[in-house]
């Protein structure tokens, strides 16, 4: 299935308002990661802390309130996962060095 | 498309200075690489070598003399005692914005797959083994055997 919704020049979703779990999964499914409930866990974190302080995580905050270690997370998304869970998760590209 | 140059990209970072405040860009520019999907590997030598060193990676210092930078006179800055301060000072603003402390950001690096190596020349100049080293760094290698490895890649020198 294609993925038909606006992103920027980076891959990152225009319109939040497009996310559903479904586009999150398909998203992932074009990086080759396989959506399971670590995933998710992780997920949720990020756009957690989205929501609540309006800019995008870097993985130390993610790692931090997913409670899931960065090793794991690496594991999860691998090659580049602060770019990639950003993606999936239909947060803009994080501002975090960290 | 893209992720094919993507996987190729590297990045090499020679880190030579062991001051506190000279620690921790070359570990910023490692962490940001692996959290973008770059590859990264650091090769410490020289003072840098203090970063990785067991004994003094939880002691380093902020360099305020000699530093046009610094907020206080050289002179004063000079005193004993004044740069242990600045740096605790330094310390606490980093833990307020959740920047690790150097130990923990090694770990992080190599939870992140970063690879770490020591410089040959610099252990035998500082009559140091692999042993006087923090755990995560992988080989101690000759900057000849560095380059190798950082064929393609960036290389970044602080």
């Amino acid at each position: 299935m294609t993925v038909a919704v606006q992103t920027d020049a980076e891959g990152y979703l225009s319109n939040k308002a497009d996310w559903s779990e479904d586009l999150a999964g398909e998203i992932a499914k074009e990086f080759g990661v396989e959506l399971g409930a670590e995933h998710w866990t992780v997920l949720n974190a990020a756009r957690a802390i989205e929501e609540e302080s309006g800019s995008s995580p870097g993985l130390r905050k993610i790692s931090k309130r997913s409670e899931t270690p960065i090793k794991s997370i690496y594991k999860l998304f691998p090659d580049g996962p602060a770019k990639l869970i950003a993606k999936i998760a239909g947060l803009p590209k994080p501002k975090s060095c960290l | 498309m893209t992720e094919e140059t993507k996987k190729k990209r590297s990045l090499s970072v020679i880190c030579s200075k062991g001051s506190f405040d000279m620690a921790y860009p070359g570990l910023i520019l490692a962490n940001a690489a692996r959290m973008a999907g770059v590859d990264a590997r650091l090769f410490f030598t020289f003072w840098g070598l203090d970063i990785v060193n067991k004994k003094k990676v939880d002691h380093l210092h902020l360099n305020l003399v000699g530093n046009p930078s610094a907020p206080i006179p050289a002179m004063i800055a000079g005193l004993p005692g004044v740069e242990a301060l600045a740096t605790a000072q330094m310390r606490k603003e980093m833990e307020r914005l959740d920047i690790p402390p150097i130990r923990e950001f090694i770990e992080m690096l190599d939870d992140a797959g970063a690879d770490l190596y020591g410089c040959q020349m610099a252990l035998d100049m500082f009559k140091l083994t692999k042993d006087d080293l923090v755990p995560q760094v992988k080989e101690v290698l000759t900057a000849m055997d560095f380059m190798d490895m950082s064929e393609g890649a960036q290389i970044i020198f602080i």
